[in-house]
């Protein structure tokens, strides 16, 4: 057991750093740069029943401190990731993957994390009922509790690996949502997605993405995602991965001291594909600083003034 | 793809608003003509994609507009600074098709690319023509560099203040080509695709998030699926494109 070791849903992982879904593909990519063992694990591409191109094009936007995307969910198609993405993965990642879901309806979620419950490199399944970029779908599940239960209720009775669903911030009450999938069943929650924005093109009028919204992500909405995680933690008794903004060691230590297990690194991928080996490599030094001797147990170690 | 800090040695204006860089650094990563690097600016999220204009020895060019704060900012930087780029990205223009009598077709800041792919095709013995498309005379640059590789330039203005008036299309109907090269902003490149005779590869834009494959945000539909403009791109097959509308 080294000094980064977290267990995440009862499974042990060498480090909490984990590459957020949308930003590491199907991980096979970025092994052509780095070693991605060296990662706690990775969150794949979000998965949907049917092969999608998402949005039309401009689908991306910078903004201070981060950025928009409105990709809207391509990929390849639940049968196409088992058949050709797995396969391609799995000489260059020997642990356990997270396989990010997103659908449509509730007997799409099911027949996906059913097809993937199958797959051995599936450790876990992460339940985008988040995504702010696609209509009729994704986050309608994931702005109303009553919804995401029943998603998580859809998912869990169809896998036995444990379910982590992603929670949107588009939401009053992240703490009832989170809630609702604990109470369903969720083994873990994971937060936050993309906050919606959009940018407009000064000297053309009209927004700058084809889909004129996005959602934001970046450094921008790290104290939003801090914040959240803070809450969630406190209100549940599973495991919370924290993401949104994360992009130094020191981001991973301040998501962990509000409460999350595990920490996903999401655009910061983006601009610095080496950025996940650097966080891992970082983090023993700043443990060190701070005087930290195992990162599991700082988690949820920020204390409130009032109990002071 | 490597990432790597360069040093700037160069950065001046060729016009008002498009400038020439040039960097020393680690190019190892950079295998040919039609590739772009991505480059890291101080307080930008995103980086900038910069397509290559020429590589020589440990020295990249790379020819920029500047079109917003960005470009505004790089095209500030003094002699020295050092600068966070990723190299070797996109797959860049395939040489082997030109055969004897390549056109090579550029417009505005689509000219940069084709300079290092004119000096590989001459090195290589092809006689090249060049069709070099701006709005009006003062926005021309590189047209001299292009006749000193022993390329043959054809120079177009939109206001007809240099070389022929109109659009590269305009000065492309009786030339005689084996095969042709484009590069320019989307509306050339979709009426060079129908007034080109032949086959030819044509090099395309679109707003990036990473450049090197990971967010899927610069996606584009082709006859042979879905490619990355940043990776399976930015050129593309004239017989694989499919426009948007």
């Amino acid at each position: 057991m080294g000094r980064l070791n977290v267990a995440l849903c009862g499974i042990e992982i060498d480090n909490p750093v984990i590459p957020a879904s949308g930003t590491f593909g199907y991980g096979y990519e970025f092994a052509e740069l780095y070693d991605i063992n060296i990662l706690g694990t990775f969150s794949c591409k979000g998965t949907t029943l049917l092969p999608r191109f998402g949005n039309e094009t401009p689908r991306i936007a910078e903004t201070s401190a981060g950025m928009l995307n409105a990709v809207g969910l391509q990929n390849p198609g639940v049968e196409s990731v088992i058949r050709e993405e797995l396969p391609r993965l799995a000489p260059c990642f020997h642990k356990p993957m997270m396989a990010n879901v997103s659908g449509f309806s509730l007997e799409e979620y099911a027949t996906v994390c059913q097809l993937l419950d199958e797959q051995p490199q599936v450790g876990w399944l992460e339940v985008n009922i988040s995504c702010p970029n696609v209509h009729g779908g994704g986050m309608s599940f994931g702005t109303d509790p009553a919804m995401a239960a029943a998603v998580t209720r859809a998912v869990k009775a169809v896998t036995k690996k444990p379910v982590i669903m992603k929670l949107s911030p588009n939401v009053t009450d992240i703490v009832a949502m989170a809630r609702a999938c604990e109470e369903a069943g969720a083994d873990g929650i994971s937060l936050i997605n993309t906050l919606m924005g959009m940018r407009i093109d000064l000297k053309k009028r009209r927004p700058l993405l084809k889909n004129t919204t996005g959602g934001l992500s970046g450094p921008a909405i790290f104290p939003v995602a801090l914040r959240m995680v803070y809450q969630v933690a406190r209100a549940v008794s599973v495991p919370v991965v924290g993401l949104g903004g994360v992009s130094s060691a020191e981001d991973v230590i301040e998501m962990m001291l509000a409460g999350a297990t595990a920490v996903e690194v999401g655009a910061a991928n983006l601009v610095d594909p080496f950025a996940c080996r650097r966080i891992i490599a970082d983090l023993p030094g700043v443990m060190d600083r701070l005087g930290i001797e195992n990162l599991k147990d700082i988690i949820g170690g920020a204390t409130e003034w009032e109990k002071m | 793809m490597r990432q790597g800090f360069f040093t700037v040695t160069e950065n001046r204006p060729l016009t008002d608003g498009v400038f020439r860089m040039k960097l020393r650094g680690d190019v190892s990563a950079v295998a040919r003509p039609g590739q772009f690097v991505n480059v890291r600016l101080e307080g930008r999220f995103l980086r900038r994609p910069i397509s290559v204009c020429d590589l020589n020895g440990d020295q990249l060019t790379l020819i920029y507009k500047v079109v917003g704060d960005g470009t505004r900012q790089m095209s500030e930087l003094l002699l020295g600074a050092r600068l966070d780029l990723l190299t070797g990205l996109g797959n860049g223009y395939d040489l082997s098709p030109a055969e004897q009598r390549p056109l090579l077709i550029g417009g505005g800041v689509g000219v940069p690319p084709l300079y290092w792919l004119a000096r590989e095709l001459v090195a290589d013995g092809r006689t090249v023509t060049a069709v070099l498309g701006f709005n009006r005379a003062a926005e021309v640059f590189y047209a001299e560099e292009f006749s000193a590789l022993g390329v043959r330039v054809i120079l177009t203005t939109a206001d007809g203040s240099r070389g022929v008036k109109g659009f590269v299309t305009d000065a492309m109907m009786d030339l005689d080509y084996t095969y042709y090269y484009a590069c320019g902003p989307e509306p050339m490149l979709k009426a060079v695709y129908r007034a080109a005779k032949g086959s030819g590869q044509l090099s395309f834009e679109e707003r990036m998030g990473c450049g090197f494959g990971a967010c899927m945000g610069c996606s584009c539909r082709t006859i042979t699926g879905s490619k990355r403009i940043c990776r399976e791109g930015p050129v593309l097959r004239k017989e694989e494109i499919l426009w948007a509308d």
